[in-house]
């Protein structure tokens, strides 16, 4: 049984905040926010929209690899912009001189912090959708069995 | 005579709050160090307006990668205790 007013209302809602996680990411060098609570957003679009289809079209769009993956992947981009630093002869997570920092102030500046952000939010959103999955669906085999 | 040294830890804890500074205070020694080169040249340093992004993911992107690294490891956990254990049954 799908709820009409729920599905109208969230064709609303989950464009909408995740519109407004984005700009919280994108803007995390900018204004109050960052990867933590840019992602945190994200995630809990995810969790209204698993929510409000009742789970059925989770199976075909938010898989458990697609959170495992967010997951693995947020840490893989960090680590990769700190090894770059590595590799230009640099510190771990050297932003100044590795990195083009741009003009503070606008929207492609301060180089690997941008980065790091989106990684950051990529892999909060992961685990936010990772932990609800598991903890809904808790113990079953990834096959339906069990 | 317990009572007695804890009555006698709780005034010097007390005598040692009210030599702490005030809160927010600016000329605290907490503020004359770090932070003022934090705020003076954070911008330059890195690119960011935003001066808490500029510490927390360039001054001390380690202890964000960790930060992060605490986060992977409790989904694992949490997978883990799901999944774990079937062959046991």
């Amino acid at each position: 049984m799908n709820d009409m007013i729920l599905e109208m209302l969230s064709r609303i809602l989950i464009p909408a905040t995740q519109l407004f996680g984005a700009y919280i990411l994108f803007h995390g060098h900018l204004s109050p926010g960052g990867g933590f609570s840019g992602g945190t957003i994200i995630g809990a679009s995810f969790i209204l929209y698993s929510l409000v289809y009742r789970f059925t079209a989770q199976k075909h769009r938010l898989k458990h690899e697609t959170s495992l993956w967010l997951e693995v992947g947020g840490v893989l981009v960090y680590v990769m912009a700190g090894l770059v630093g590595i590799v230009f002869g640099r510190h771990f997570l050297t932003n100044q001189g590795v990195f083009p920092t741009g003009e503070p102030g606008r929207l492609w500046s301060s180089g690997m912090i941008l980065l790091v952000t989106l990684g950051i939010g990529a892999k909060v959103a992961g685990t936010v959708l990772k932990l609800f999955q598991e903890l809904l669906e808790g113990g079953a085999e990834p096959d339906g069995h069990h | 005579m317990t009572l007695m040294v804890l009555l006698g830890i709780g005034v010097l804890l007390v005598l040692m709050v009210a030599e702490m500074p005030l809160y927010g205070d600016v000329t605290a020694p907490a503020h004359q160090g770090v932070m003022q080169k934090y705020l003076r040249d954070s911008a330059r340093d890195t690119g960011a307006i935003n001066t808490i992004a500029a510490i927390i993911i360039d001054y001390r992107a380690y202890d964000t990668l960790g930060e992060a690294t605490v986060l992977f490891v409790a989904v694992i956990a949490v997978t883990a205790a799901f999944y774990g254990g079937y062959e046991h049954e």
